[in-house]
This record gives structure tokens, C-alpha cells and sequence, in this order.
């Protein structure tokens, strides 16, 4: 039997993120490491290591829907892995992104009050104030709290629901950060091989 | 005199989004990722078992006759 790395359980600790944005919104700042790490390692080290081992939500993704067979394991729709996809996602997802942030900036400027609701899929606006007291917090701190925690739900309906129709890790296909990697990884080793593989496809 | 052929996986690497699902399934360790662009693998190592195949989530990965 494969020896297991520390690494193969971080699943769990995307699952805890999930649950502790419904006990205290703040929690969402955590999911920050899961934008910076991939983007660090990438320009850094010029891999996807990230993707390749410590994403927890693909981990999560992949035990869903392997080990307790929740995935249809069907092959997903050519248009979804398709590069105008991808990239077209990966646009629009840092348009939201960036709107996100500007309502952050609206509140922290005085110019808008705290919404203490979640945003599901950039739409449905979900009440979420059993999740915030607002002592000793900057508004516009947990303002940001509550627009990334929508981005982080967002994406984890969005990959589950491609999971249970498609492979399991199918998410990893159209995401963003994977996507954004990928990027950086071809632009940093454009015209780079190791020259290790023989016959490599 | 006939010539052997048996299956064995190859990539799309063009089309391939590098997550690495591919890597951990391979019995014979003959896939890795290249530099975060595309999976790579040893076609000397594949055995064809077409394990890459039924895990990749972009199906960017195919069976393909080759001699040996």
C-alpha cells in the first residue's frame, strides 16, 4: 500500500473553510492562501504544484466523486474544455473578482454601507448575518469577507455540480487559478524543456 | 512476419490543462507534469492500461497504436 503524504489531506481542511463561513465570516480571509499559494508557486517555482498536489477542493472533488461514486464520470462537453472557455472564464472571473473588491473599497471610502449577504453564481443574494457581530471589525474588512467567501462558495457549487455530472475533478478543467497558473507556468518556461523524457507523447 | 502492436497513452498536449489527476493514477510512474504546461509521459514506461485516460477530466488523453 502507498504510503499516504500530509499533503493527500487537505481536502479536510477545504471542507472546514466551507463550514466555518456559516459560524463567522471573517473565516473567509483563510481562503486568500488558495489565490496566493498557486499564483506564488507559479511565478516562483514555474509549476502547477499546487493544482498537482495541495488543492484541496480538487481533493475534495475527487473523493466525492470516486470513493462514494456521486460522479457520473462522464466525459465533459468539448465547449467546457475548449480555450475560449477557459480563458473567457478566467477573464470574467477576475471582472467579478475585481468588482468584489471595489465594493470593498466603496465601504472602506464610506461611500456604501456593509451587505451581510453571500452572493451565490454572481446572483442569488443570500442572507448572512448570523455569520458577522460587528464588534471590533473594520466594515469594510468584513465586507471583503463576505464578497470572497461568495466567490469561494461560487466555485464550490460550480465544480460540485460539474463533478456530480461529469469526472470527478472537472472543476480543475474551467478554474480560474488553474487556468491563471497554467499561464504563468507557459509564460515563464516558453521555449524550456527538461530534455529528462525519451519518447515522451 | 507480423508486428506486435499494443496501445499506449498519448496527450494532447495543446489541449491539456496540466492539473496533474493523471500523475497519481499511472502504476508505472511514467506520467509527470512539465513544467506546470502539459503532462508528459514516457511512452518507454506506458504500459497502455488506459488508467490516465479514464481519470482525465479535460479527456485530452488517448490510446493509441504504436509497435513494441
Amino acid at each position: 500500500m502507498k504510503k499516504k503524504h500530509w499533503y493527500q489531506f487537505l481536502w479536510i481542511a477545504s471542507a472546514v473553510y466551507l463550514l466555518l463561513g456559516f459560524v463567522n465570516i471573517l473565516f473567509a480571509w483563510l481562503g486568500m492562501l488558495c489565490f496566493l499559494i498557486p499564483v506564488l508557486i507559479a511565478v516562483l517555482k514555474g509549476d502547477k504544484a499546487y493544482c498537482n498536489h495541495y488543492c484541496g477542493r480538487g481533493q475534495l472533488f475527487e473523493l466525492l466523486g470516486n470513493r462514494h461514486g456521486l460522479s457520473r464520470k462522464k466525459e465533459i462537453p468539448s465547449f467546457l474544455r475548449s480555450r475560449w472557455f477557459r480563458y473567457g472564464f478566467l477573464i470574467f472571473f477576475f471582472i467579478m473578482f475585481f468588482n468584489m473588491l471595489f465594493s470593498t473599497y466603496m465601504v472602506f471610502a464610506g461611500a456604501a454601507g456593509l451587505k451581510q449577504v453571500v452572493t451565490l453564481i454572481w446572483t442569488i443574494r443570500l442572507p448572512w448575518n448570523w455569520a458577522y457581530s460587528a464588534q471590533g471589525i473594520a466594515p469594510w474588512a468584513a465586507q471583503f469577507a463576505f464578497g470572497f467567501y461568495s466567490v469561494m462558495l461560487t466555485s464550490t457549487v460550480l465544480g460540485f455540480a460539474t463533478m456530480l455530472l461529469y469526472k470527478p475533478r472537472s472543476w480543475c478543467v474551467y478554474c480560474p487559478m488553474g487556468t491563471a497558473t497554467q499561464l504563468i507556468c507557459k509564460a515563464k518556461n516558453h521555449g524550456k524543456r527538461t530534455g529528462k523524457i525519451k519518447g515522451g507523447s | 512476419m507480423s508486428v506486435k502492436t499494443r496501445k499506449r497513452a498519448v496527450v494532447a498536449q495543446e489541449e491539456c490543462v496540466a492539473c496533474g489527476c493523471c500523475v497519481p493514477v499511472c502504476p508505472k510512474g511514467a506520467i509527470h507534469i512539465e513544467k506546470g504546461m502539459h503532462a508528459q509521459i514516457e511512452q518507454t514506461l506506458c504500459v497502455g492500461c488506459g488508467k490516465c485516460k479514464a481519470v482525465c477530466p479535460a479527456s485530452v488523453i488517448q490510446m493509441a497504436e504504436g509497435n513494441g
